[in-house]
């Protein structure tokens, strides 16, 4: 029986765009952004400490005013994936390999400053805690003007001004007098509304949020996905989301890609992957959602057992000791093969009844 | 700042200053007679009596301690026996050298303890790192005096480039305020560092980061200002000893300060310096603490007491 429980919201959401981002690279820069292009192409990353690999061969690519998201459950590699998009992997933890190109630009062969340039510009990033991912000591609208001021040289007077532009855009009301507040005096959610001023303030082509959400309660997050998906209806900024909540998934994404254990083990269109999953991961994680999934921890009750350790990862398919369908064939490695449409699993079996 | 914090800190300088005051009547009563130890041993005891009854000794302690806090209220702090003049003069003008001495020595140990701590942190786990490190060690356990002693037998026997005691020129200055100043600044160097080390690794500071802000700004704009309140405590501490502090120090280069006129005043139980330097050495720590607790509030806006700022 296949699983289809959620109402999406209208295919083809990505329509005409109002506003549309600033291309990357605009003073002379090696690329120019076609329409065709992916706003973001990883090919091969593969991320890893000391002898082991955290993330493994892992591709993808997000389209314009596109919402890709990652899903898997704790510990599969979401995090490393979007720090590695946005060049902020800190040591211990490199990439290996692989390409990480925006719209056209290859990131991973920039030097610091020219990254560094890029950063917060042509793409940004929204985290998990949004109270803690704000200067404690600094006024919020202070926070949101400075990429203004360290990236289009604005005045910080000026920068403030549209600053409160931005704040006001993002729903917060009074953003004037909210500027002025410091972080602890503002609630989660509009802490996150802050985070997400920033992450517009330049208007770039990508903004990835890794488990932005997660942190806030139901109603706020509900509040913060709409807007979300309004702001990016009338920017047409790609994005790229983590979550480990179906839910969230159904509401906000185009395409989704599902992680285990540092790898992609199915893509496909939300649609194809809420009605037909083909890998028995992704199928488990949809049969989770029927069963209370705890979405606080990320662990799928339903699968039973647990992700293994990046170091003690099992030869051949990592899925295998808790895949109801594995056998002998699932001891060589599974490549990410297309199914139908756009969907591809990295199964022996997929789609294979249980 | 809202008036009810200033207020409260006020009250508690306040608090801190009577308990000071009151502490120094119950030693001085409590140290014996003064009149006994005032004059010698074989004084008439006619003439005690009459000296009790002159100093007001023969009236009820809270008659006394009220008449003893209202002669330090009209800035009466007693006579020096030894200078036979009053306390509060022979004290005031001592002063100045300490300050000169102090405030070289705080700035040796800001620059060297606050840049020290920062370069260190920047280049964690670096030779940089490890060699600042071993430096604080051998400053934090190296005795002052010691140091002191160790300076003038280089600098002033055996190159002969500076003196080993005395006040005058600038010259004088170097060997007592680098003896002041960098063993404190090993104190400040380690406080820097670890609060530093400690924001550094602050989810903000990765914001920071993904919004493209350069290295410099990323320092001087977010993470000092959260690594400052460790810092400013400790550089606080060395400030409210600015005056009384310099004890060991000044003895050993021969220079005429506070310091130095308190160790001999004890040893000559000249009473009324005594009390008056413990005074000033409160009134300090007071003052600088009052001083503190502001620039916490000024820079941690979480330690205000919010004017009830809306939250939302
Ligand atoms: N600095 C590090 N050193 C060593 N291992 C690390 C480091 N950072 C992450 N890892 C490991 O890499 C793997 C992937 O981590 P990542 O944070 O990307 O997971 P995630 O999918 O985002 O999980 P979560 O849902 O918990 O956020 C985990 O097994 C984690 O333990
Ligand atoms: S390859 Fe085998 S073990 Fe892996 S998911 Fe498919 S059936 Fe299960
Ligand atoms: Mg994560």
């Amino acid at each position: 029986m296949t699983v289809s429980v959620l109402t999406r919201k209208g295919a083809g959401s990505t329509g005409a765009l109002p506003v549309q981002p600033r291309p990357v690279e605009s003073r002379g820069g090696t690329a120019r952004a076609t329409a065709a292009e992916p706003v973001l192409a990883i090919e091969s990353l593969t991320i890893g400490t000391g002898a082991v690999d955290l993330v493994i061969d892992v591709s993808f690519q997000v389209a314009p005013g596109e919402t890709l998201c990652l899903v898997g459950e704790s510990g599969c590699g979401k995090s490393l994936t979007c720090l590695a998009a946005m060049g902020l992997l800190a040591e211990p933890v490199r990439r290996r390999a692989g390409s990480v190109r925006l719209a056209g630009t290859e990131l991973t062969s920039l030097g610091d400053r020219r990254l560094r340039e890029i950063r917060g510009r042509d793409m940004a990033m929204i985290f998990q805690d949004p109270v803690a991912s704000l200067n404690p000591v600094q006024r919020v609208g202070r926070q949101v003007a400075e990429a203004l001021v360290v990236h289009e040289g604005l005045s910080m007077r000026s920068a403030m001004r549209r600053a409160i532009e931005l704040l006001d855009r993002v729903g917060i009301a009074r953003p004037d007098e909210r500027a002025n507040a410091y972080p602890h005096q503002l609630s989660g959610g509009m802490c996150q509304r802050v985070m997400i001023a920033m992450a517009l303030a330049c208007r770039p082509k990508l903004i990835v949020a890794d488990e932005a959400t997660t942190a806030l309660d139901v109603t706020t997050q509900a509040q913060i996905l709409k807007l979300m998906k309004t702001l990016q209806d009338e920017t047409g900024t790609a994005m790229i989301f983590v979550t480990h909540d179906l839910s969230v998934v159904a509401e906000i994404a185009d395409r989704v890609a599902v992680m285990y254990s540092g790898r992609i083990v199915e893509t496909g269109p939300v649609d194809a992957l809420f009605d037909h999953p083909a890998h028995p991961y992704t199928r488990g994680l949809m049969d989770c959602r029927l069963h209370a999934l705890s979405a606080a921890n990320g662990r799928l009750a339903a699968i039973g057992g647990t992700v293994p350790r990046p170091a003690a990862r099992p030869i051949g398919c990592a899925f295998r000791p808790r895949c109801p369908r594995a056998d002998a064939r699932c001891e060589t490695l599974p490549e990410l093969r297309r199914l139908f449409g756009a969907q591809t699993a990295a199964c022996h079996f997929p789609g294979a009844a249980r | 700042m809202s008036l009810r914090f200033v207020l409260g800190k006020l009250l508690r300088a306040l608090l801190t200053l009577v308990l000071a005051v009151t502490f120094v009547f119950v030693v001085l009563r409590m140290s014996g007679d003064p009149v006994t130890q005032m004059l010698p041993d074989d004084t008439p005891a006619s003439v005690v009596a009459d000296y009790r009854q002159m100093w007001g000794l023969d009236r009820p302690l809270p008659e006394q301690y009220a008449r003893y806090v209202a002669g330090i209220l009209h800035g009466d702090f007693g006579f020096s026996f030894r200078d036979d003049r009053p306390a509060l003069d022979v004290v005031l003008e001592r002063v100045p050298l300490s300050l000169e001495l102090g405030l070289t020595a705080l700035a040796l140990t800001i620059v060297l303890g606050i840049g020290g701590g920062i370069l260190a942190a920047l280049k964690r786990g670096t030779s940089v790192d490890h060699a600042t490190m071993a430096m604080t060690i051998m400053g934090h356990s190296m005795p002052n005096f010691f140091l002191g002693i160790l300076l003038i037998l280089l600098f002033a026997m055996t190159w002969r480039i500076l003196p080993s005691s005395g006040v005058g020129t600038w010259k004088h200055l170097i060997l007592p305020a680098v003896t002041l100043g960098t063993s404190y600044a090993a104190t400040v160097a380690r406080f820097t560092r670890s609060s530093l080390l400690e924001v550094l690794n602050q989810p903000f500071m990765r914001t920071a980061r993904a919004k493209g802000v350069p290295f410099r700004r990323r320092i001087l704009g977010h993470a000092l200002p959260n690594a400052g309140i460790p810092i400013v405590t400790v550089v606080g501490l060395r400030l409210g000893a600015l005056i009384g502090g310099a004890v060991v120090v000044e003895p050993v280069f021969a220079w005429p300060g506070v310091g130095q006129l308190l160790v001999n005043a004890v040893a000559f139980r000249d009473l009324a310096i005594v009390q008056t330097i413990v005074l000033l050495i409160a009134v300090t720590m007071v003052v600088v603490n009052f001083m503190v607790d502001i620039t916490y509030g000024w820079l941690d806006p979480r330690i205000r007491v919010d004017s009830g700022e809306a939250t939302a």
